[in-house]
């Protein structure tokens, strides 16, 4: 007997019981669908993430400056100024995995234009901010070195600041607009970045020459730099090595004992990056082990249903090996019955799992991302199912005996 | 008349339950010949039913030789014993034993399936013992739209169709009327006279008649074994495929 025919077989021995092998199948069509649907939002979830990361660059580092220390009050990072000038430059030049540099002074002050006003987080800085935080040009021109240097009121403007002030998809360049008292000509607006991973919005933002900012927002250009300094590294493997190498030239330059702690401190956004997104791998296999649970729970449900049919079928058993069916013809019958039961349910599973996480992914906003090899996992472990389940009932089928099975009522 | 075909020697059949033990056949030795049409007749109990399984090949005995066609059967394996089965003997059975939900033609094509023969050949070859059982235009038919004799027949022409030896005939006529199992025993007659070694199982004397050789058992011993002038079959007028 070939592998059709017994196939065809089979296929016969479910048709004839329609609702029984659907119900029989639920089990791994739950299963499958679930591990689906959860690896589809899980997957999704993680792209997100590395998609928030990627916007921000993974080979950008920020060094803040570090904190007072009076009385044992310890301030955070960032409430005392201990990076200088002068760090910034020795930075940009004596680190060889450094590529660029940038200082990055803050301050949220209202921006007003002839009709509107908005306050929102202005940045001094220079013209490698852009490239390091990955951030085109959308109109007009970024703030260029020769801004920085003659300190010129320009303004380069976040995609919000544009929608607030002069409504959506108008071009602000070239018209004035006041930073608290001082008046700043835009020449530019960036590329829309949408929100951070923590739902921040980057485009309600806007930037001016950091010497501009030093003189008009905090007074004058001293030795302190008063922020931090945003660094990309050559490369997204270098970073680590570019934030050891800043550590040792820091360290040296501000005269660090070696027992005392860093008067700095700086961030690794690629490290941020994949504790995040260990999370969230973390959480995806939690919950599709929970669905596989499920899978086995269906197969369970094959076993006993493959079990009563064997039963059922004890007579025409009898039958087959009374005109010459061997053991192994039996047992590959039932088996192939029960394999096919659940790889119907396993692909009934994937419909349905890539129907949820579309259907999820579209109600809740929610990235979803469906891996063609998660599917091909899980229709093979049904069919793993079905064999492991199956090999019960069809041995104890091909084990009976031919007399008491045509005897059989 | 020809070589034999089964010979049994000293063949006992043991039962056990717990410490009971049924002696179901006690030292049976018989020699059956190529072209001879067998009646093995006895009450109930008298293990001519044992004695059927294992001349089918169904059941092994716990003593004894059986030699099948010049070939040793008693002590062989289980795919072995499937294999003789299905090339060997066929097999008739009082409930007729066929697959519910599927047509005549594939239960007779059943025993080519497991021969591994192609689908071309077996449709030929089934339709061909379908004919001979004159169901020619039944093939479609599930067993649930045909009558008592007709399913026989289907049976008939399973048991012939992968070319047996010796057709096992488990009162064949128990679940049929008078005049059925007569066209039922022509049947089995004109197989007979066409070569093929016939033995049947039954209690009912009227069958016995259309044997050649009558065999009597009782208690697991066969009690007389004669030859006799076998009666010739009539089927009835009509043709039987319309009841």
């Amino acid at each position: 007997m070939n592998p059709i025919q017994t196939l065809r077989v089979a296929l016969r021995a479910i048709l004839r019981n329609k609702l029984r092998a659907f119900l029989t199948t639920l089990g791994i069509v739950i299963g499958v669908g679930a591990v689906i649907a959860m690896m589809a939002i899980g997957a999704g979830a993680k792209q997100r993430v590395e998609e928030a990361f990627a916007a921000m660059g993974t080979n950008v580092l920020i060094i803040l400056p570090g904190s007072t220390s009076s009385g044992g009050v310890r301030g955070g990072f960032g409430s005392m100024p201990t990076l200088t000038w002068d760090d910034l430059a020795a930075v940009r030049s004596d680190v060889p995995t450094v590529k660029v540099a940038a200082p990055t002074l803050r301050s949220s002050m209202p921006v007003i234009s002839e009709v509107q006003n908005w306050t929102t987080s202005i940045t001094g800085t220079s013209p490698e901010y852009f490239d390091i935080r990955n951030w085109p040009i959308a109109l007009g021109s970024a703030i260029t070195q020769s801004d920085v240097d003659g300190g010129t009121k320009v303004i380069v403007l976040g995609q919000t600041v544009v929608d607030k002030l002069y409504g959506s998809n108008s071009n602000p360049v070239g018209q004035m607009v006041r930073v608290g008292n001082t008046p700043f000509q835009v020449v530019g607006v960036v590329t829309r970045k949408g929100q951070s991973a923590t739902g921040q919005d980057y485009d309600d933002a806007a930037f001016i020459p950091f010497t501009t900012f030093a003189r008009k927002v905090q007074g004058g250009l001293g030795k302190y730099l008063q922020g931090s300094i945003m660094v990309a590294a050559t490369s997204s493997a270098t970073t680590s090595r570019a934030q050891q190498d800043i550590t040792a030239l820091l360290r040296e330059r501000h005269h660090t004992g070696a027992g005392e702690d860093d008067d700095f401190s700086i961030r690794n956004l690629a490290e941020i990056a994949s504790a995040q997104q260990q999370g969230t791998e973390t959480m995806t296999m939690l919950l599709a082990s929970v669905a596989a649970v499920s899978l086995l729970v269906g197969g369970i449900g094959i076993m006993n249903i493959m079990l009563v049919s064997v039963t059922e079928r004890t007579r025409e058993i009898g039958i087959r090996m009374a005109v010459g069916a061997e053991p192994h013809h039996i047992l590959v019958q039932f088996l192939i019955e029960a394999l096919s039961l659940s790889v119907a349910g396993g692909l009934i599973g994937v419909a349905l799992g890539v129907g949820a996480a579309v259907w999820i992914a579209a109600r809740l906003q929610w990235p979803m991302l469906i891996q063609p090899d998660v599917i091909a996992v899980s229709v093979g472990f049904s069919a793993i199912v079905g064999i492991v389940f199956g090999i019960y009932p069809a041995r104890k089928a091909s084990q009976l005996d031919p007399i008491d099975a045509l005897r059989f009522e | 008349m020809g070589a034999p075909v089964i010979e049994l020697s000293e063949v006992t059949k043991i039962y056990r339950t717990g410490d009971v033990e049924l002696r179901a056949l006690d030292g049976v030795s018989l020699r059956i010949d190529e072209g001879e049409f067998v009646a093995v007749m006895g009450s109930s109990g008298s293990g001519k039913s044992t004695l059927m399984n294992i001349v089918g090949c169904l059941d092994r005995p716990t003593t004894g030789s059986y030699v099948l066609a010049g070939r040793g059967v008693a002590g062989i394996r289980r795919n072995e014993l499937a294999r003789i089965r299905n090339r060997t003997l066929g097999f008739v059975f009082q409930q007729f034993n066929l697959l519910a939900r599927t047509s005549a033609l594939e239960n007779v094509e059943l025993p080519l399936e497991y021969a591994g023969l192609g689908a071309k050949a077996r449709r030929k070859k089934a339709t061909d013992a379908l004919a001979r059982v004159g169901l020619d235009r039944r093939l479609e038919h599930h067993p649930n739209q045909l009558s008592g004799g007709q399913q026989q027949r289907v049976a008939i022409a399973r048991a012939i169709v992968n070319d047996p030896k010796v057709i096992l005939a488990d009162e064949p006529t128990g679940a049929l009327d008078s005049r059925t199992s007569i066209d039922v025993m022509a049947i089995l007659q004109e197989l007979w006279r066409s070569g093929i070694t016939v033995v049947v199982v039954t209690h009912e004397p009227d069958v016995a008649r259309f044997a050649s050789r009558v065999i009597v058992m009782r208690d697991g011993r066969v009690l007389s074994d004669r030859s006799q002038q076998a009666a010739r079959a009539v089927p009835s007028e009509h043709d039987g495929s319309n009841t």
